[in-house]
């Protein structure tokens, strides 16, 4: 695909003596946002730490914007412009609000305007409040916020971001939803593993469906809802 | 006693407290970042002094200002910093992702190859600093004379903490730093390149350590035993502050300096005791150490993999254990040199089969084996010097003695795992080592006792060489059969998952208390058997180095398989007995051979014989 930000193939990972990944195949166009579905256990969350290097692969080929990334360092991947933000958020909770989003610092591609931490907090106003505060005494909800102002601070081209939505109050829920749609906006392209369907059809354009590591059915939201036979077979529990 | 006193005793705990925390400071640091805990710290340290004064002196020589003395202080921590940053490219980037054992093994290899290098370079004499200049009185308070550089340094602590804290907070290096302290592999998705950091981080703890062996100049001279007597003392502040915590590290220290400064006139001759005492109240109240955090150790694998499923020995090493059995019965036909080193191989390896006892089967990674093998010597050592004991009654007391501090100490160790635990049992030993060593009446000290000798009956090489084959044999088939038993795969089931043990109904800290009580005994008897055979005691026996050829002898022949480690003895022993008397740089040597063991080998000997068999087959 030649609009892809992201082309994925054959991509195999595991972890030890356990193959978890069959050659997974997706793409994910510029600026769009698609969601990653499928059961526990499916394979979504290693994925996106294959992809990242945050678990080497073992065979296949990831490529963003055009180059091959498989094989490289996770801090490379990073710098390319690909940010990751983890299922356990893994907010450095010794750290202020304000100095976990220094570290995720990095300068933008020429031409673009930067993340700052004060464009961060109109989109995440309760950060703003909490600046200086520990992340440590931060909520679930409010260290997820902050997680994903993590990422951006690097003025990543794309994100993977994995279950944003676990665990938190429906409140906060919408407000995950509406930080991935200004993302959107932003032009930014969002690859987002979720295990709700509701959430997914609030921020994404198309779904993928894995199961037992490989992809095996994709669409749009739309055809999803639609088809009552492949949420049963794929998603409900 | 009078206040004065008082006051002039707790100041001069404050300026040993400060130089200790500038030293222990560095070593949190890289701890916290790397997750090695860095032996060679204490090298970092010696070689700070060294360089200092060299350097120093030479900078006087040009104007003696106070200013010149602090440039050359300054530049000696910077030149250390620089070595930090050499140890970091050329080792440790290697190493991040093997278990710890290996990289306390890999530092420590560090630790023989500097003291040789510095003996290279600047000798083997002591050499005195120069002092500084301006600082050269004494400052009278309340009728008490107090150096006046002992004011200084005692400014040098806080000093250095504040200087820390506003890099750890105003600074983007300190922050990553802090933030990689915490996972340091999302601090990798982020952006950050962890070599740069890493890196970085050697500089700066290197630096400090160079730093604390720099300001020692004007009070002790350069000396090359100053990195293993200061690494045990850092050790113990950072494990008392929690391992990674600079404030931490900052409490310890003012802890221990006035606990040293004050006990020094309760019980002048051990206050490492006290010390000791100190770290023991508060593991036990706070396993992570007063301002630890546990993810800081938790999750993290100690060990390469330890023995998985003992089986009964195959043919073919049916035929390797009769092989080797006939070789140290046959012994006795070749000649003398050859009984005097097969009886040492058989007595270490008793010693490594216990240790691997310890860390194969039961995971429990103790750093400082030697001191019951060491107690052991002594138990039968000072019954047959002082009390006039003959051999037998001696050499029963000696698993007595080893196993009887083996249960005393162990009954903290086992409260802690990880890194913690092999802290504690290198500060355990370190502590028997300084007691043996300082207990002059008792011990003979640092000289040792002579005249343990085996009874008449015994007394010929040949005789003493059946005699310990006879006993090591049958202690090491005593302990093959407990891996062998319900204890001690029990031991492996705690070790594996001490909560899921613990979840079906085995008290782990039972099992490995016995366990420890059980390794101690047979290293003890072990030692017993090495003091009659050498006729004489010694605190080596107890001291690191041994501690470290215990582990080295199970790395070599490999921690997975319960015979290896006698393997690894022999092949040690005998290399070590061969290569010795032909270099004068064997520490360099061995240092060397440590390294490349962990690079190359991990697996050991057993690990290479096993591939070899798997290709075969």
């Amino acid at each position: 695909m030649a609009d892809a930000v992201l082309d994925v193939a054959g991509l195999r990972a595991g972890y030890g003596p356990a193959e978890v990944l069959f050659g997974v195949e997706l793409h994910l166009a510029r600026g769009e946002v698609a969601a990653l579905m499928g059961r526990n256990g499916a394979g979504k969350s290693t994925t996106l730490k294959a992809i990242m290097g945050l678990l080497p692969p073992r065979a296949g080929s990831v490529r963003f914007a055009g180059q091959e990334i498989a094989g490289l360092a996770p801090f490379r991947i990073a710098r390319l412009g690909l940010g990751y933000v983890p299922e356990e958020r893994r907010i450095f909770t010794d750290l202020t609000v304000f100095e976990n989003l220094e570290v995720g610092r990095r300068a933008p591609p020429a031409g673009r305007a930067p993340w700052t931490p004060e464009r961060l907090f109109e989109v995440f106003p309760n950060l703003a409040e909490m600046r200086h505060r520990r992340a440590s005494a931060m909520s679930g909800g409010e260290q997820q916020m902050l997680t994903i102002a993590r990422t951006l601070m690097g003025n990543p081209e794309a994100v993977l971001l994995d279950e944003p939505s676990e665990g938190l109050a429906p409140v906060i829920v919408e407000q995950m939803a509406d930080a991935v749609l200004r993302m959107k906006a932003e032009g930014i392209a969002v690859l987002v593993s979720e295990q709700n369907l509701d959430f997914a059809a609030a921020v994404a354009d198309r779904a993928l469906i894995l199961e037992k590591g490989t992809v095996r059915w994709q669409g749009s939201i739309a055809a999803l809802e639609a088809d009552e036979d492949v949420r049963r077979a794929y998603l409900t529990v | 006693m009078q206040w004065d006193f008082l006051l002039v005793q707790s100041l001069s705990g404050l300026a040993s407290a400060s130089s200790l925390f500038v030293i222990a400071s560095g070593l949190t640091i890289v701890f916290g970042v790397t997750r090695i805990v860095n032996f060679a710290h204490g090298s970092f340290y010696m070689l700070g002094a060294y360089i200092a004064v060299t350097v120093v002196p030479w900078l006087l020589e040009i104007d003696r200002s106070p200013w010149l003395f602090f440039v050359g202080v300054l530049v000696s921590a910077l030149a250390v910093g620089a070595l930090g940053v050499l140890m970091e490219m050329l080792l440790l980037r290697r190493i991040y992702r093997v278990p710890e054992l290996f990289q306390l093994l890999a530092t420590f290899g560090v630790v023989l190859i500097v003291q040789d290098l510095v003996l290279l370079v600047w000798g083997p004499v002591d050499i005195p600093g120069p002092r500084a200049p301006g600082l050269r009185h004494g400052v009278v308070i309340l009728d008490q004379r107090f150096p006046a550089y002992e004011l200084f340094l005692i400014a040098v602590g806080p000093a250095v903490l504040g200087l820390l804290w506003l890099l750890m907070h105003r600074t983007r290096f300190g922050v990553l730093i802090r933030a990689a302290t915490q996972d340091r592999e999302m601090v990798g998705a982020l952006g950050v390149n962890q070599a740069m950091l890493f890196t970085g981080t050697l500089f700066l703890g290197a630096a400090l350590a160079g730093l604390g062996g720099a300001l020692q100049i004007p009070r002790v001279s350069a000396n090359s035993q100053m990195d293993l007597s200061i690494i045990t003392e850092a050790f113990v502040v950072t494990v008392i502050g929690g391992m990674g915590s600079v404030p931490g590290a900052f409490i310890a220290a003012l802890l221990i300096g006035q606990l040293q400064a004050f006990g020094v006139l309760i019980f002048p001759k051990i206050t490492l005791v006290l010390v000791f005492l100190l770290m023991a109240v508060v593991l036990v109240i706070k396993p992570w150490g007063l301002l630890g955090k546990p993810e800081a150790a938790a999750g993290r694998v100690v060990l390469p993999e330890g023995i998985l499923d003992p089986r009964p020995l195959d043919r073919a090493g049916k035929m390797l254990a009769a092989l080797g059995l006939a070789a140290v019965l046959a012994l006795p036909l070749l000649d003398a040199y050859a009984v005097k080193v097969g009886t040492e191989v058989l007595i270490l390896a008793l010693a490594a089969f216990s240790l691997n006892f310890l860390v194969g089967n039961g995971g429990i990674v103790s750093f400082g084996h030697a001191a019951y093998f060491g107690l052991g010597a002594y138990g039968a050592g000072l019954l047959v010097v002082k009390a006039g004991l003959p051999m037998e009654p001696a050499l029963l007391a000696a698993p007595i003695a080893g196993g009887a501090f083996a249960a005393l100490f162990g009954f903290f160790v086992v409260r802690l795992s990880g890194i913690y635990l092999a802290m504690l049992t290198l500060a355990f030993a370190q502590i028997a080592y300084a007691v043996v060593f300082q207990w002059v009446e008792v011990t003979g000290g640092d000289n040792g006792l002579v005249g343990v000798w085996p009874s008449r009956w015994a007394a010929s090489r040949e005789v003493y060489h059946y005699l310990v084959a006879a006993v090591t044999v049958a202690a090491i088939i005593l302990l093959r059969r407990v891996i062998h038993a319900p204890f001690g795969a029990t031991l492996r089931a705690a070790r594996d998952s001490a909560q899921r043990a613990d979840a079906i109904g085995v008290d782990v800290r039972t099992h490995r208390w016995l366990g420890f009580t059980l390794a101690g005994a047979a290293a003890g008897l072990a030692g017993g058997l090495y003091a009659f055979s050498k006729g004489s005691i010694d605190p080596t026996l107890l001291g690191i180095p041994m501690s470290v050829d215990f582990l080295s002898m199970l790395l070599l022949g490999g921690i997975q398989s319960v015979l290896g480690p006698v393997a690894g003895t022999a092949a040690f022993h005998a290399a070590k007995d061969f290569f010795m008397p032909l270099t004068d740089h064997w520490r360099l040597f061995l240092g060397l051979s440590i390294i490349a063991m962990v690079l190359v080998f991990p697996r050991g000997l057993a690990g290479a014989w096993d591939t070899l068999r798997r290709r075969r087959a």
